[in-house]
């Protein structure tokens, strides 16, 4: 029988699913995910975990209640720090131990942790010691380590030219899979959040399709380069020291530097510790911009369609006003 | 010179103001929170901010009116919040009008050469040297005065549960403070510290009643701000607990700019099968204490933190298995601006009782074996 690793449909999983997913497969296991998000995967978790967990963790615990009993291991890496710069939220690091404690009759977790402060090689060197657990083949384990890298590569190149997660997902493991043709939109949004938070069709009650049904085109963090965030290093009197909200910040400096979209959306959730400090930041900047529309919208546990779905349409039809003024009047002006 | 403040937090203020006095600041006392500065920090605080960054923001907002010129702040590098309070709220401070410089200090040991630039902006000494040495001198005598004080703190959490007129003890500690504040000279504080012992010795107790004892633990702010805390160590006195803080600011500098403690490694090692990493904040520390309490048989511990904490909140989801498994009952508090003293109060006795009731069965299964 193959050797079954749970990978939970959260957290990491949108930034290096691929990969990982590549990696167990070249060494001949067998990856299993949990399905999308549902009220009953959420529901479990908000059973689990502490009340005052931010959505997304809870939604985690949700996640691995509901594979636990389908695999021999859950693979939760304590990815700590990966670009030498800035490390992952609390909740993050202490993320498989809170499962270990909190989750009972869980499978083994590989927590192997990556930190590329402590040592060189270090994403390697952890890969590696994934693959002893399995094989004494050190080729084999280099081989699966190259391949696995290469599909993390492919895949951060779909997600930069616009697709999301799930469908970029699909695309590399079907290459004949059909990407939907991009429908004409009539405005541009900046949908700026954490992966997990952005691509959770059921915790933001499908945001990003609404938008899209909206005629909105959308770009969010995975496609700003990192050559755009390096130039708003200045504009922090320190840098952010969670990756995913140095991105988040940054990202949004940009387009209100460059406006090059016509509004911005940050997506945060209740009690998450980080944002509170990302949001002033760009309500902050957001004042220095005023013509640029901003909207903040706050996702938790109970968030109802009718609530987000009225404060987007009103915020998108904002937007179109004002862009239609702005047309008008530079056609009287030229 | 300039007028300086700092935020308050607890009796810490005192050594503070003795070293910057000494460095030739002329320093503006930080007033105790009340609601008052709470609604000011919340007004202006971006709503899921932890409460130390309300309370801390709302102390700055009353020193400005206070007349205060420079605001002194203390950095930390993640990967929890605290290290981005202080440019926010100067960015806050800043949006709202107002021109005052804060100073955020860093480790020395990371940013020693920042650490002297900033030094000499609260030193009337312009060379390097005479800073230094200044600084040194009145780091420790402010040393020697934080020594003091945390001292009589822990007294006071020994005599309190004991006391046979309440309220007696938390007076002492009042009129001890303020002794250790009048001293300027070495000598001057031994004396004062023995006039405080004496005091504390002085109270009359009841060195007969069964008193619970129960560990402190959580994050450093609403540990070491009773005002934060809405006095939970004084309510507990009076229930009869004796309390045990895992946290004073003498223990936070040695472990943090100095060689550590070894209560610290202590707590390291025993955190270690249920997190063996460093989260941020003192999650890791909180889960530690509590195994360390459990061990040396104590009748409960308490955790208390800010709502929202996320170092904190890790250590609870975790703190349910190891109170299992080490048999020590764990209540948690966090808090936030709406936390009311009876509901607090409320739940603690019903927890005390709990704890009561349980040393009472231990007692009577060891009298029947
Ligand atoms: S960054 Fe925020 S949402 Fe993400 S895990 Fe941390 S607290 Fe939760
Ligand atoms: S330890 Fe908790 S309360 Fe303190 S800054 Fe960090 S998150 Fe806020």
């Amino acid at each position: 029988m193959t050797i079954k690793i749970g990978i939970p449909r959260a957290t990491f999983y949108y930034e290096y699913f691929p990969m990982a997913q590549t990696f167990f497969n070249e060494l001949g296991l067998q990856v299993i995910t949990s399905a999308k998000t549902s009220r009953e995967i959420l529901n479990a978790g908000i059973q689990k975990a502490h009340a005052d967990t931010c959505v997304p963790v809870k939604a985690f615990y949700g996640h691995v209640e509901s594979i636990k009993n389908k695999v021999d291991f859950l693979f939760i890496p304590r990815i700590t720090c990966l670009n030498g710069q800035t490390v992952y939220c609390p909740k993050f690091l202490g993320l498989p131990d809170m499962m270990r404690h909190a989750i009972d009759d869980v499978p083994e977790i590989i927590d192997t942790c990556i930190d590329v402060r402590t040592t060189r090689f270090a994403v390697w060197k952890a890969f590696y010691s994934i693959g002893r657990r399995f094989t004494n083949d050190k080729f084999k384990i280099l081989k699966a380590y190259i391949k696995s890298l290469y599909a993390l590569k492919k895949y951060k190149n779909l997600l930069m030219q616009g697709l999301f997660p799930e469908e970029a997902i699909k695309k590399l493991n079907n290459p004949n899979y059909n990407i939907q043709k991009k429908q004409d939109s009539t405005l541009h949004f900046a949908v700026l959040g954490y992966p997990y938070t952005v691509y959770d069709e059921f915790t933001t009650v499908d945001l990003l399709s609404r938008l899209k049904k909206l005629g909105v085109q959308i770009t969010t963090i995975e496609q700003v380069p990192y050559s755009w965030i390096k130039r708003q290093h200045k504009k922090l009197p320190k840098r952010m020291f969670w990756t995913y909200s140095d991105a988040v910040v940054k990202s949004a400096f940009h387009f209100f530097e460059h406006k090059s979209v016509d509004g911005i959306i940050h997506i945060t959730t209740f009690a998450c510790g980080p944002d509170s400090m990302v949001i002033d930041y760009l309500k902050f900047e957001s004042q220095n911009h005023p013509d640029m529309p901003f909207m903040s919208i706050t996702i938790d546990e109970h968030s109802g369609e009718a609530g987000i779905h009225t404060r987007l349409e009103a915020f998108v039809d904002m937007v179109k006003r004002k862009k239609m003024l702005k047309m008008n009047t530079s056609e009287v002006y030229s | 010179m300039k007028k300086v403040s700092f935020p308050h937090m607890g009796h810490a203020g005192i050594a503070f103001k003795s070293l910057l006095e000494d460095l030739g600041n002329e320093v503006i006392m930080p007033p105790v929170p009340t609601k008052k500065t709470l609604d000011l920090g919340v007004k202006y605080a971006p709503e899921f901010a932890c409460l130390p960054y309300k309370i801390v923001l709302g102390t700055y907002l009353e020193l400005i009116e206070m007349g205060a010129e420079v605001l002194l702040a203390f950095d930390s590098y993640g990967p929890c919040r605290f290290g981005h309070y202080s440019h926010l709220q100067f960015l806050t401070l800043k949006n709202l009008g107002h021109d005052v410089e804060v100073i955020c200090f860093g480790y020395p040991k990371r940013e020693p050469i920042e650490f002297i630039r900033k030094l000499k902006k609260v030193s009337k000494h312009k060379s390097t040297i005479k800073c230094l040495y200044e600084f040194y001198k009145a780091f420790k005598k402010g040393w020697e005065k934080l020594k003091a004080l945390d001292y009589m703190e822990k007294l006071s959490h020994k005599i309190r549960p004991r006391e046979l007129k309440r309220g007696t003890t938390t007076k002492v500690y009042k009129q001890a403070q303020q002794w250790l504040d009048e001293a300027k000279t070495y000598s001057q504080i031994a004396e004062a510290k023995e006039a405080g012992i004496k005091a504390f010795n002085d109270i009359s107790i009841d060195p007969e009643r069964e008193v619970l004892k129960v560990g402190l633990t959580g994050e450093i702010y609403v540990l070491l701000e009773p005002a934060s805390n809405l006095e939970i160590e004084e309510t507990l006195g009076h229930m009869g607990v004796e309390v045990e803080r895992s946290m004073f600011l003498t223990g936070w500098t040695q472990d943090n700019l100095g060689s550590g403690t070894q209560d610290h490694a202590s707590a390291i090692e025993a955190a270690k099968p249920y997190l063996p990493y460093k989260i941020g904040g003192h999650g890791r520390e909180t889960i530690g204490h509590v195994v360390n309490y459990a061990k040396r048989k104590f009748d409960g511990v308490i955790q208390i933190a800010p709502f929202t904490c996320t170092p904190e909140i890790v250590a609870r989801t975790i703190l349910n298995k190891v109170s299992k498994e080490h048999d020590i009952p764990v209540l948690t508090f966090f808090f936030d601006e709406q936390t009311a003293k009876a509901g607090i109060t409320t739940r603690l006795e019903a927890f005390i009782d709990l704890l009561r009731r349980k040393r009472l069965e231990k007692n009577q299964v060891a009298a029947a074996i």
